[in-house]
């Protein structure tokens, strides 16, 4: 577990490719500069696509990434934050 | 020795040299930049099967969301999935067949595998609803709020006799020209 604050949360569960990015992105949007946006997935895919997001989006600092297993189901939360 | 004495050993430099030499590459830049692309990513969407425009939609969809200008410029069969309805008063016999045989909005698309008569189609869906993907019709959703530009060939429409009435709204109407306005200030040009 780690010790990132965030400001907002949001839970993507179920949901594939584009939705994770496609509904973070919205809710990012809403935040303040410099406010962070925990974003939980079980999409695998969510790890690549949240890193290449912040690779080209300068509005977006993605902060951490984290991976946590219960009874052997795979969840992956990101750490975003709003630049500007 | 006094710090006045510094100075005068200090190598001399040409001011108005250095001036010239910034206002030169400032020049260079700005001729730079002109030319660099936008954060703008261009689609071609030529094909009028589930998959493809599904494909096409899941990549403007994505480059919207990370931030990115997105244009989707559909023409031939790519229209299919821009019609609400078909409409066959007012066209020629070659424009009424075409309506008749081609698709009625993204609904009626096929699989551009396996589609054996919808059947594919159907199973796809069924596939992907249970995957929990979003839909075809979902995704354009998205792509409007998200401001993903779409065009319509205004050529192609001519040629296969689409009438605006039989379109979905919020279109907008182009030919190569808006196409290449667009692509040409693209990171990314895609032909689907």
């Amino acid at each position: 577990m780690s010790e990132i604050h965030f400001d907002k949360a949001l839970d993507t569960s179920g949901l594939n490719c584009p939705l994770p990015v496609v509904k973070a992105r919205k809710e990012v949007r809403n935040l303040e500069p410099g406010q962070i946006l925990k974003v939980t997935s079980t999409d695998r895919g969510s790890v690549k696509d949240f890193q290449g997001w912040a690779k080209v989006d300068r509005k977006v600092d993605l902060l951490g990434q984290e991976t946590e297993t219960a009874e052997g189901k795979e969840t992956f939360i990101h750490y975003l934050q709003l630049v500007s | 020795m006094s710090e006045n004495q510094i100075k005068t050993d200090a190598p001399a430099v040409d001011l108005e040299e250095m001036a010239a030499r910034v206002a030169q590459l400032e020049a260079r830049i700005a001729e730079i930049e002109e030319v660099q692309p936008d954060d703008r990513v261009s689609l071609v969407v030529f094909s009028g099967e589930l998959d493809k425009v599904l494909a096409a939609f899941v990549i403007a969809t994505g480059a919207a969301a990370v931030g990115q200008e997105v244009s989707m410029f559909f023409t031939f069969w790519g229209l299919s999935a821009l019609k609400k309805d078909s409409k066959l008063a007012g066209k020629n016999l070659f424009e009424k067949m075409m309506g008749v045989m081609s698709p009625a909005g993204t609904k009626q698309l096929p699989v551009s595998k396996m589609n054996y008569f919808g059947v594919g189609a159907k199973m796809l869906r069924k596939m992907m609803k249970d995957k929990n993907v979003a839909s075809l019709e979902e995704m354009m959703d998205l792509a409007r709020e998200l401001g993903v530009k779409m065009v319509a060939c205004e050529m192609s429409r001519d040629v296969m006799g689409i009438s605006d009435d039989e379109l979905i709204d919020g279109l907008e109407s182009g030919g190569v020209g808006s196409f290449l306005g667009d692509s040409l200030r693209s990171k990314t040009s895609l032909f689907i």
